[in-house]
């Protein structure tokens, strides 16, 4: 426990100090949504059809964009090794990464969604469902995204292969998020679409350090 | 008197080591008895840092096995982790974060409650940058706070990879003096280096006895 | 079996002998399958005639899927009792499943054109066949990414792994997708209900392309593994031809006085 929440509390000081990584991936995401009004056209009844597909498309881009950071410095300078000896089990290690990751990317993301909501004419009464789904769906693509991040290591092109692995792994939650925020709308309401989300996430919390745990330990060999 | 427990010795038996599709080394048994010293030589290529990393449990040997206190270690690899501190060649070093911070993450990883982290920077000559960013340090003062953390939390079995390089004379000194200690208080060290150092009744270990024929170099 | 098989030099005699077999075996099925599908079978009353690219279309998707099957269980194998031809068969097997994919893709495009008007739909089968694609080719990708192909290996064997746990999720979700947002009109390219008629000749199809995967998945396991001799040759010369006495294993405490 001790140094589960050492290695979070490191990550996050680390963050903090070179500050870099959130701007990055807050910057990607509001240039990604503002794009799409210069891109269709302005009119609030086209964005507003829309809206959901592109703060969605456009989380996903902005979380991919920090992945191949995860394990890359700790892997070229040493410290890799070092979290391979530590007292909790890799898979540990790999969800106390996640966990900071999701905390530094996917929350930045999930505080900023209802403004950039504004931006695309969401209806309103449909923010619930699109906070809350991103909210749900963002740990997964953290969680996901580390076993990517983990095979790609010491790879020649880290930044693309990355994308291409785990973009089609995405799918699932992109498509619950959503339609999550499209079903709050109607009469059904996004309850089932949100479960989905949360059954991912709580999917991918077991299997997904075991996948990423067993890449480390290709990657450290 | 002994700080650990009598029975730590380490055994590798018949351990092959394969990277990429060579065959490194096959074959190589060694012993690491509690306040024994093995000093690994060999030219570059013959698998030095491949070795420790075995011993350390980062390289799954292609054949072989490694034995402490008796047992696999396969069968309590949490517990033999807890005994061993390894330094590698790179130095794990966070340019953004001070040595105490490093030193204080190090312990953490370990579970370590009281880190003697103090002690550390003191005996490795870093009190004075302690609490300066890391990108401000030099080679030789990073390769010296990745050195301290065999002292910031003890554990029986030092494998060192190269740990005087980038030392200058005082540094190679301290490190003298804490392998020292270390095998006085019943610690063993295994220590891959090209440069002779200063410590008596070590045993030996030249990495080319192993090299595998080319013949066997060919199996798929 | 397979263990029999797990010599590479006992299964480079038995693949040469199996390949020629398998190779006129798919030629003659396939040719079979071929002249029932685009002759013989009768057209559909709604389509026409361009129906008879079902036959080459749901074989070639059955190949995908079933290709990325044997690719996963063949990297299981690899990572659970590293038997050494099982990266081999699984690398050797990806190009193919993608050309398989490829093969579905284009036909599903080509069969749409007349019904449609326009030359992709986003049906459940096609859509969740293009994510097969992207799978295959990160698999590719991730195999050929690493300047040290072992490691490239390994990862992909993973990879294959991670992706089969989430075929199902993907599908699932790509059906639910498909339902949300059902057009005015029914895309289906499934076609008619299947008759006996139609039955059969899909399943000689099927036969035909699963011989032509394993004369394929032969020859190219094959290659690779005279590539890896050849390598191995370069590398090390004649040396490795000649070196016939192997080393004992030398204790190495050895004290040496300092």
């Amino acid at each position: 426990m001790h140094a589960f929440l050492g290695l979070i509390r490191h990550d996050l000081r680390l963050a903090a100090r070179q500050g870099g990584d959130i701007g990055l991936v807050l910057g990607f995401f509001i240039l990604a949504v503002i794009l799409y009004p210069f891109g269709i056209g302005p009119e609030p009844e086209l964005l507003r059809r829309i809206a959901a597909g592109i703060i969605w498309v456009a989380a996903l881009l902005a979380a991919v964009l920090s992945l191949d950071r995860l394990f890359a410095s700790d892997y070229g300078d040493g410290g890799l090794d070092l979290i391979a000896l530590s007292a909790m089990p890799l898979e540990l290690a790999v969800l106390a990464k996640s966990a900071a990751h999701w905390l530094t990317t996917g929350l930045p993301l999930v505080v900023v969604s209802p403004v950039l909501a504004l931006f695309v004419d969401l209806d309103p009464a449909a923010l619930p469902a699109l906070v809350v789904g991103l909210l749900l769906g963002t740990p997964a693509m953290s969680l996901i995204g580390a076993i990517a991040a983990a095979l790609s290591l010491g790879a020649r092109r880290p930044g693309v292969l990355l994308t291409l692995l785990v973009l089609p792994l995405y799918l699932p939650p992109l498509i619950f998020g959503t339609a999550a925020v499209e079903a709050s709308l109607s009469a059904e309401g996004a309850r089932a679409h949100l479960l989905l989300l949360a059954a991912l996430t709580m999917a991918a919390l077991p299997l997904a350090p075991l996948a990423a745990g067993a890449a480390l330990r290709q990657a450290l060999d | 008197m002994s700080l650990f427990p009598e029975t730590a010795e380490l055994v590798g038996e018949n351990l092959a080591c394969r990277r990429g599709e060579r065959l490194v080394f096959r074959g190589l048994e060694c012993r690491l008895p509690p306040g024994g010293t093995l000093v690994v030589t060999g030219p570059n290529g013959s698998g030095k840092s491949s070795l420790l990393r075995l011993l350390a449990t980062l390289l799954v040997p292609a054949a072989g096995r490694l034995l402490w206190n008796g047992a696999p270690v396969a069968r309590d690899p949490a517990g033999y982790r807890g005994a061993i501190h390894y330094v590698g060649h790179l130095d794990g070093v966070k340019p953004a974060l001070t040595p105490r911070e490093m030193l204080g993450f190090w312990t953490a990883l370990r579970g370590a409650e009281h880190p003697a982290i103090d002690a550390a920077l003191a005996m490795f000559g870093l009190e004075g940058v302690a609490d300066w960013p890391c990108r401000w340090l030099s080679a030789g003062q990073r390769r010296r706070l990745a050195l301290a953390r065999l002292i910031a939390a003890p554990a029986p079995i030092w494998l060192l990879d190269e740990p005087s390089a980038a030392l200058d004379g005082d540094g190679e000194a301290r490190l003298a003096a804490v392998i020292a200690a270390h095998r006085d208080a019943g610690g063993s060290v295994a220590v891959a280096t090209h440069q002779p150092l200063a410590i008596t009744g070590a045993m030996s270990l030249a990495l080319d006895d192993f090299a595998a024929p080319a013949a066997e170099l060919l199996a798929v | 079996m397979l263990s029999t098989l797990a010599n590479p030099a006992r299964f480079m005699r038995i693949s040469g002998a199996a390949l020629s077999w398998l190779g006129g075996a798919s030629l003659f099925v396939l040719a079979a399958g071929l002249v029932w599908s685009l002759l013989l079978a009768p057209p559909d009353y709604q389509q026409g005639e361009s129906v008879r690219i079902m036959f080459i279309h749901v074989p070639a998707a059955w190949m995908a899927l079933s290709v990325y099957l044997f690719v996963s269980v063949a990297s299981a194998v690899a990572l659970v009792w590293r038997h050494p031809l099982a990266e081999i068969a699984a690398q050797a097997a990806a190009p193919i499943g993608a050309a398989f994919t490829l093969v579905c893709l284009a036909t599903g495009s080509l069969w749409g054109r007349p019904m449609w008007g326009t030359w992709w739909v986003w049906d459940a089968r096609l859509t969740s066949v293009l994510v097969l694609f992207f799978l295959y080719l990160g698999y590719i990708a991730l195999v050929n990414a690493f300047d040290d192909t072992s490691r490239g290996a390994r990862a992909g064997s993973l990879l294959a792994l991670v992706g089969v746990v989430n075929l199902p999720i993907i599908k699932f979700s790509v059906d639910w997708w498909n339902t949300l947002h059902q057009p005015a009109s029914v895309v289906r390219l499934g076609g008619p209900a299947i008759d006996v008629s139609l039955l059969i000749p899909l399943l000689v199809m099927a036969l035909g392309f699963g011989l032509l995967f394993g004369w394929l998945l032969l020859l190219r396991m094959r290659t690779a593994l005279n590539e890896r001799k050849a390598r191995a040759l370069r590398l090390y010369g004649g040396a490795a031809a000649g070196d016939a006495d192997g080393q004992q294993p030398v204790t190495a405490a050895r004290a040496a006085q300092r």
